[in-house]
């Protein structure tokens, strides 16, 4: 899924994309964020969190895009997003 | 201005009209219901007088929904009520649990039939007196008043709605086919003469503010819903804070509250008549509509020189232990006439103790107690056999 | 990496508000969907704009009926398939709250049937949110009124012998005022869906179809939550067009989801109104008996004699 382009001939403009907070205790390492995230910023983490599952782990932090699917779709309200302006 | 717009003055009434005019002069604004004889003409009077003073009347689909609802209606701080017979409390039962539970005032009225199961629609008894304490599963401390006439039927239905209100919970009248479908004089006083009482709301801000908090009286302030304090309740067993809590010590501190917050107000809650108890050599114990249809026999041992004294609950559940107690090392015995096989007389039993003679003069509903059958029972204690 | 999001977390999670956060972790299993919903039915409170004072939520009992002790409003946890006539009662009490039942299939189906189908013809006030995960969740996996035709269920070993329910066809024939179904992969339609029942009056149902990998999958071969999912999402079909009645669920057919019903017709309490004023306004003026009540009330000296009342002794059961 593509959301914008670079348009052409033009720097990259003023983006907006999102800030990943995950609260790893909180999650049951279920993977929804992770497979349903468009831009696949997520990853499933090696370490476990405090009840023994692996929560996620942001590896592509520029890639998101802020749509807030992962937020929406966990069911441990474990991941949140809050917006952040690139310059 | 609501208190006001009511019956005033005396009346040929019907027991059941009379315990729907009670509950309108006790400020009960909700009512929820499932017709039964022979307590549909509470509904029937209710879904007549209610809409005119902006109250609720809803006929629901059967008696656990009418329950359900009248718990609702009492978290949104609605005085309500429900009335109904034998089959519908039986039907009721979990939902007072939940009640009892969750502590909302509400009002359930059991006009008895002649039971079990379907038994005696149009006839009377007395046999769900054991079911309206511990019908529903689990200990808590319950209240039921037991009226004898109209008359009694409207005041008790009043101090019914105060007693729920005042310890937050669903408060039973007892009442039977014969008050319930008697036609007596009702003398309904102006409002003004009326105690009535409200529940506590919480004065505590919205953030300070926990549901199941508790001081010396055992009794939670309340809170209602739409007021900003966001609580919350659940039938399971749970902390001050509302939340479920499933261990022992929430168990051991909250359900032997829900016992105490009665046990410790006995005094105030138990009402009874009585006459010529000093001295007496036999008590009569009794409470609706047989405390009336046996009186020719005390009448008549009085005649015979037996000294006999009368007592009258109003206020069968939380049962007068004390008072029992006491008078059983006084008396050579009490005889209970009831419309049972024996329900309360038990309880006498357990509180005389071995102190004196316990005799029942069971009667099995749909008709009333031969005078003589009593009469006997009362000469055998007095003349010990 | 790993530095940055640990630090990250000291921030509070945005549905902070309407969640009770000292009750975090929830019960619920690992890839059940049931957190989704509720994620699902704070954003769509929340985009419906109404005042959460002003709201209150009402369960039955099972795995959906501990919704209400996770949602900082006026919650009530009741007993098992009476959320809806508790809501009723609290609505029409207090007719300025928006009341919403969130429980499960079988609570609202099962045990809880007949009170559903009664408030949809009532058309009373509330929204009902039935999260259906074809199963008894948290009785451990026995057969619900959803569980489809040949599934397996800790008491259908052999396969269930039963048609089970469809869920928006009952609401839609029972006469509901909304009726949808989504899935708990569509997150944004069903908030918009929640949204939309939440400024809705009369009676609103929404079914929800959710993951339960711990008891259903597991009996049923479903695989986990994200399997599940993955599954609805093959599945999952949207037809706003289609006769609710005619899209049942069973084991592999398509989930039709969509907003079938979308109806105004008068709630429970505007005929309540419309009914007394039409009856009254023969005998007085209704703007005058609103601010006095007293005038028609009674006149009050009348007495009750009453041959009415004594034929009552002759009536039967
Ligand atoms: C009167 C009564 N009967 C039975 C139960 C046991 N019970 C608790 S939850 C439940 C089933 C709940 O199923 P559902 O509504 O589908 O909720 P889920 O757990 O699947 O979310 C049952 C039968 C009960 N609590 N009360
Ligand atoms: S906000 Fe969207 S893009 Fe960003 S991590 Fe979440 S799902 Fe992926
Ligand atoms: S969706 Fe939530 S619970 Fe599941 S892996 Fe992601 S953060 Fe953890
Ligand atoms: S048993 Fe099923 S419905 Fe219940 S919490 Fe677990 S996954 Fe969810
Ligand atoms: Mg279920």
């Amino acid at each position: 899924m593509r959301f914008w382009e670079k348009p052409f001939g033009k720097e990259k403009p003023k983006t907006i994309c999102g800030e990943i907070h995950i609260i790893n205790d909180r999650c049951k390492g279920c993977s929804f964020c992770i497979e349903y995230c468009p831009r696949n910023v997520l990853e499933v983490s090696k370490d476990f969190n405090k009840k023994g599952y692996h929560p996620p782990i942001v590896v592509k932090p520029d890639m998101c895009t802020f749509c807030g699917l992962c937020e929406m779709i966990c069911p441990d309200f474990a991941i949140f997003v809050i917006e952040k302006e690139d310059e | 201005m609501f208190k006001k717009s009511r019956l005033i003055g005396e009346y040929f009434m019907q027991g059941d009209i009379a315990c729907a005019e009670g509950a309108l002069a006790a400020g009960c604004r909700f009512f929820g219901g499932y017709p039964i004889t022979p307590a549909s003409e509470i509904a029937e009077r209710m879904a007549m007088r209610l809409p005119l003073l902006r109250g609720v009347f809803i006929q629901y689909e059967d008696e656990i929904a009418s329950i359900a609802g009248i718990l609702g209606a009492s978290w949104a701080g609605a005085k309500s009520m429900t009335a109904t017979s034998g089959p519908g409390i039986s039907l009721m039962t979990e939902n007072i649990g939940l009640g009892m539970m969750m502590e909302a005032p509400c009002v359930v009225v059991n006009v008895q039939r002649g039971s079990p199961s379907t038994g005696l629609p149009t006839s009377w008894g007395q046999s769900d007196m054991m079911q309206a304490r511990w019908g529903s599963h689990g200990d808590y401390g319950s209240i039921s008043l037991v009226p004898n006439s109209p008359q009694e039927f409207f005041d008790l239905t009043i101090t019914a709605f105060n007693f729920s209100e005042k310890y937050r919970l669903p408060v039973f009248i007892m009442a039977d086919a014969l008050v319930g479908h008697m036609t007596e004089k009702v003398v309904i006083p102006p409002v003004e003469e009326l105690e009535i009482i409200d529940r506590k709301y919480t004065n505590k801000k919205p953030e300070d503010y926990l549901p199941y908090d508790y001081g010396k009286n055992l009794i939670p302030d309340f809170a209602k819903a739409g007021d900003g304090y966001r609580y919350h309740t659940t039938g399971l067993t749970h902390d001050k804070r509302g939340y479920p809590n499933m261990t022992f010590e929430c168990q051991n501190e909250l359900v032997p509250r829900l016992v105490n917050k009665i046990k410790n107000h006995v005094d105030d809650i138990s009402l009874t008549e009585e006459y010529d108890i000093e001295g007496a050599d036999v008590i009569v114990i009794s409470y609706g509509i047989t405390s009336r249809t046996i009186l020719p026999a005390i009448t008549m041992a009085k005649k015979k020189g037996i000294k006999i004294g009368y007592l009258r609950l109003k206020t069968v559940w939380p049962f007068p232990e004390e008072k029992i107690r006491k008078l059983s090392k006084k008396v050579a015995g009490f005889v209970v006439p009831e419309m049972n096989l024996g329900q309360i007389s038990l309880e006498v039993e357990r509180c005389a103790h071995n102190d004196s003679i316990v005799k029942l003069v069971p009667h099995p509903g749909g008709g009333i107690h031969k005078f003589e059958d009593v009469l006997h029972a009362i000469e055998e204690v007095a003349y010990g056999k | 990496m790993a530095n940055n999001t640990a630090q990250l977390q000291e921030k509070s999670h945005p549905m902070e508000d309407l969640l009770r956060m000292d009750r975090m972790p929830h019960i619920w299993c690992s890839g059940c969907g049931l957190g989704s919903a509720v994620t699902a039915f704070v954003e769509g409170l929340k985009k419906a704009g109404v005042s959460y004072d002003k709201t209150a939520i009402v369960s039955g009992i099972g795995c959906t009926g501990r919704v209400a002790g996770y949602l900082r409003l006026d919650s009530y946890h009741t007993t098992h398939g009476r959320a809806i006539p508790f809501a009723t009662g609290l609505k029409l009490a207090n007719r300025d709250l928006t009341v919403v039942v969130f429980s499960g299939d079988g609570d609202l189906f099962a045990i809880g049937g007949n009170h559903l189908i009664h408030a949809a013809r009532r058309n009373v006030d509330i929204n009902v949110i039935c999260v259906n995960n074809f199963i008894y969740g948290m009785t451990g996996g026995q057969n619900a009124p959803t569980t489809p035709l040949g599934a397996y269920s800790s008491t259908a070993p052999f396969g269930n012998y039963e048609m089970p329910f469809n869920l928006v066809g009952l609401a839609a024939a029972s006469g509901a005022s909304y009726v949808a179904r989504w899935t708990t992969m569509h997150a944004r339609r069903l908030t918009d869906s929640i949204a939309t029942a939440a400024n809705k009056k009369g009676f609103c149902f929404i079914e929800i179809v959710s993951p339960c990998p711990t008891v259903f999958a597991r009996k049923n071969k479903g695989g986990t939550g994200l399997d599940m999912l993955k599954e609805f999402q093959t599945r999952a079909i949207i037809d706003h067009d289609a006769d609710p009645t005619t899209i049942p669920l069973n084991m592999d057919n398509e989930i039709v989801c969509g907003e079938f019903v979308n109806d105004d017709r008068p709630t429970f309490w505007e005929n309540v109104q419309a009914g007394i004023k039409a009856r009254l306004e023969k005998f007085a003026n209704w703007e005058e008996m609103q601010s006095n009540s007293r005038k028609i009330s009674h006149k009050k000296d009348r007495k009750y004699t009453s041959s009415r009342d004594s034929s009552i002794m002759r009536r039967n059961t």
